[in-house]
């Protein structure tokens, strides 16, 4: 059989991945989505070299924005250092060749999973959120036909429904991330599976913000100093996580907490799930009551120089 | 813990080396070539090309190679590299009838023009382990007949003279076909779209939807009017000379389901049909998407709606094995700054179901030791 011939056509990619046609599409998405904030923009994404699932979405959407002058920061559940989030910093870093960092500070683009970093963001920086499933109403009805028709007519009862059945049965609004808000007295959004704690945040919030799903083709966005509700009824306002412990590391309060758990028999502490916001606190002289427990030690990567050896085995 | 840990920058280059040693598996053993895997594992390779919508046979054997046979992960390789094609344009409409078929039944004629040609099949054998095969042993050379050169219309265009069976619909000449790889989907969705959709589909997937309809899920009455096996030219128009240019063959596998119909309020009884076209001799999967194509066309055809596989919505949305597979296998990503947030509301709810139950409990022992009746234990527990 002689049809079988590979050829070395693997060739170069265009900067940062997608072709400028995609690009074009992608950006003519992302305009019309800050000029309808909130509203999920249909997009033609594209297949990526990494799963559906995995923030093709929010890689295709930083691909779209990135230029040659930025620097880009990727983290996933607030930290640069997870799996994933190194993996698509590579592949940026590859593609792209663009200078990234870990601190929040430094970067102009920000691709996040779940978390938005502690650190106040400016005027001159891009969030872009990876979205499994944009549809905040999918859950209460499956179908798209309908969930469009619901937004278009807003007719958002169903999910105040939901909320409120919630505070019959359990007392509470018992959704704690991915927690519904409403964009600028319009549209209802998910604000991506982000713990309701960072809510508050996306409100008025300085920098633009860019919402990519890859698999459902959606892409929605929320401009700067824009109004960002979250739902709530008025004898049950709505309220934000609240950890009883400090950050053990840094001391740092009124930011969101891992939980770590140390040994079988109980023992766990609490640490920054922004990890470049504890790092930070910790170069400037702020230590927890955990900071100098050896059992931390390997949590408190770069800045502690012993800890390094142990890391990443 | 390894989500916590530093440097995952090397572990996941150690694990991608620890992967390329375990897909080579022992050394001592001659490794695969991609004629090996395109010439004997034919069937693999083109339901790789099928689902991952690239007609290559070097690349999909590649991506199997390197997938570990893993079908839908070399599917998966195969799009992600398709997507970086350059398009040029859309080929004209294939003509299976003028196929030079190397196989052709029909299960509800006996015999008609150009004949039953069995061809290869895995139908009729018995399936036993042939243990010959593991010894690599003699192959009788396959005998061969005269080439004849009778035409072998579609069975669809044979029975069509009566009106029995439903025409095919015409599209006008400059009705532009729909492509989903290039245009976000939204429904309703026409049929050419949900055809490019079935026949990017899991083969599984739609096996499943199609046997369901058959156990009454939606149930279509189906014959296999035909199924035949062949290869086919693909032509492409070529603007700057003003006429087609053939590109190559291709093989197929064309599957024309012909279904019981008793009419409805829209159409006279009649014979319906459901179409079914894919690369290379899938053959489970062309009579699936057959099935499932004419299951879904039952708003058309003014029929209830009742089964999973007449409803075009969830049967597109879940159709797609690397859409399904990513986000299936994304739960592996660290979720845990979620779960935190439910780690809390639990341990707040259980806080509050013990202290009722206790304050509960205080207030029955209560009731008993003061020796109430029935109806003031009652109140008490309130």
């Amino acid at each position: 059989m002689t049809a079988v011939a590979i050829t070395e056509t693997e060739g170069e990619y265009n900067f940062a991945y997608l072709d400028e046609q995609t690009k074009r599409m992608i950006r003519r998405a992302i305009l019309k989505g800050i000029a309808i904030p909130g509203y999920q923009v249909p997009f033609a994404a594209r297949e990526m070299p990494m799963p559906y699932g995995w923030g093709t979405g929010g890689v295709q959407v930083t691909a779209a924005v990135l230029g040659r002058e930025d620097t880009l920061k990727v983290i996933d559940q607030g930290s640069d250092d997870t799996t994933n989030a190194v993996a698509i910093r590579g592949f940026f870093e590859k593609t792209a060749q663009v200078k990234t960092t870990s601190a929040t500070k430094d970067a102009t683009i920000i691709q996040t999973r779940h978390r938005i970093p502690e650190k106040e963001l400016t005027e001159d920086q891009i969030l872009v959120f990876q979205v499994p499933i944009p549809e905040p109403l999918r859950f209460l009805e499956p179908r798209e036909t309908e969930t469009r028709k619901m937004h278009a007519l807003e007719e958002y009862g169903l999910m105040h429904v939901k909320l409120y059945e919630d505070i019959a049965h359990h007392g509470r609004i018992a959704t704690t991330y991915a927690y519904p808000v409403k964009v600028a007295d319009r549209y209802v959004m998910d604000p991506s599976p982000t713990p309701k704690f960072d809510n508050p945040k996306i409100d008025n919030m300085k920098a633009l913000q860019l919402y990519g799903a890859g698999r459902e083709k959606r892409i929605y966005a929320i401009p700067p100093y824009t109004k960002v509700k979250s739902l709530d009824f008025d004898d049950h306002p709505f309220e934000v996580q609240k950890f009883d412990k400090p950050c053990g590391l840094c001391g740092a309060r009124h930011v969101y907490l891992d939980e770590v758990v140390l040994d079988d028999q109980g023992g766990r502490m609490f640490v920054c799930s922004d990890s470049d916001y504890c790092e930070e606190r910790r170069a400037d002289g702020h230590l927890g009551d955990m900071a100098a427990n050896p059992a931390a030690s390997h949590l408190a990567g770069k800045s502690s120089g012993t800890a390094k050896t142990e890391a990443g085995e | 813990m390894y989500v916590a840990v530093k440097g995952g920058e090397k572990a996941i280059r150690n694990a991608h080396r620890l992967m390329a040693t375990k897909r080579r598996g022992d050394r001592s053993v001659p490794g695969l070539t991609l004629d090996q895997i395109a010439g004997q594992l034919a069937i693999a390779v083109t339901r790789v090309m099928g689902e991952g919508s690239l007609y290559d046979e070097g690349l999909a054997a590649l991506a199997i190679k390197q997938a570990r046979g893993d079908l839908i992960e070399a599917v998966f390789l195969l799009r992600a590299y398709r997507t970086t094609l350059p398009r040029f344009g859309y080929s004209e409409p294939v003509d299976t009838g003028a196929m030079l078929v190397e196989r052709r039944i029909s299960a509800t004629f006996k015999d008609l023009p150009g004949g039953q040609l069995l061809g290869p099949t895995f139908d009729y054998t018995h399936r036993l382990l042939d243990f010959k095969l593991a010894a690599d042993g003699e192959l009788d050379t396959p005998l061969t007949a005269e080439v004849t050169e009778t035409a072998m219309p579609r069975v669809t265009d044979l029975l069509s003279g009566e009106g029995l069976i439903e025409e095919d619909v015409q599209p006008e000449e400059t009705a532009a076909v729909g492509d989903l790889t290039r245009e976000p989907l939204s429904f309703p969705a026409g049929r050419d779209l949900r055809l490019q959709n079935l026949a990017r589909g899991d083969e599984g997937f739609l096996l499943a939807l199609a046997y369901s309809t058959q156990r009454g899920y939606g149930r279509t009455h189906p014959f296999a009017g035909e199924i035949r096996y062949g290869a086919v030219e693909v032509e492409f128009f070529a603007e700057e000379l003003g006429f087609a240019v053939p590109l190559g063959r291709i093989n197929v596998t064309e599957c024309q389901m012909v279904n019981q119909f008793k009419g409805s309020a829209k159409v006279p009884p009649q014979f319906t049909r459901g179409y079914g076209l894919v690369f290379g001799q899938v053959e489970r999967k062309a009579m699936s998407m057959a099935m499932v194509d004419r299951s879904l066309r039952c708003e058309e055809l003014g029929e209830e709606r009742t089964a999973p596989a007449q409803d075009e919505e969830f049967v597109m949305s879940h159709s797609d094995n690397v859409q399904a597979t990513g986000f299936v296998e994304h739960l592996k990503l660290p979720h845990y700054v979620d779960f935190q947030a439910e780690l809390d509301l639990v341990r707040r709810m259980r806080g509050e179901w013990f202290d009722r139950q206790a304050a509960d409990q205080a207030a029955a022992s209560d009731a008993i030791g003061s020796g109430a009746t029935d109806t003031s234990e009652k109140e008490a527990a309130e």
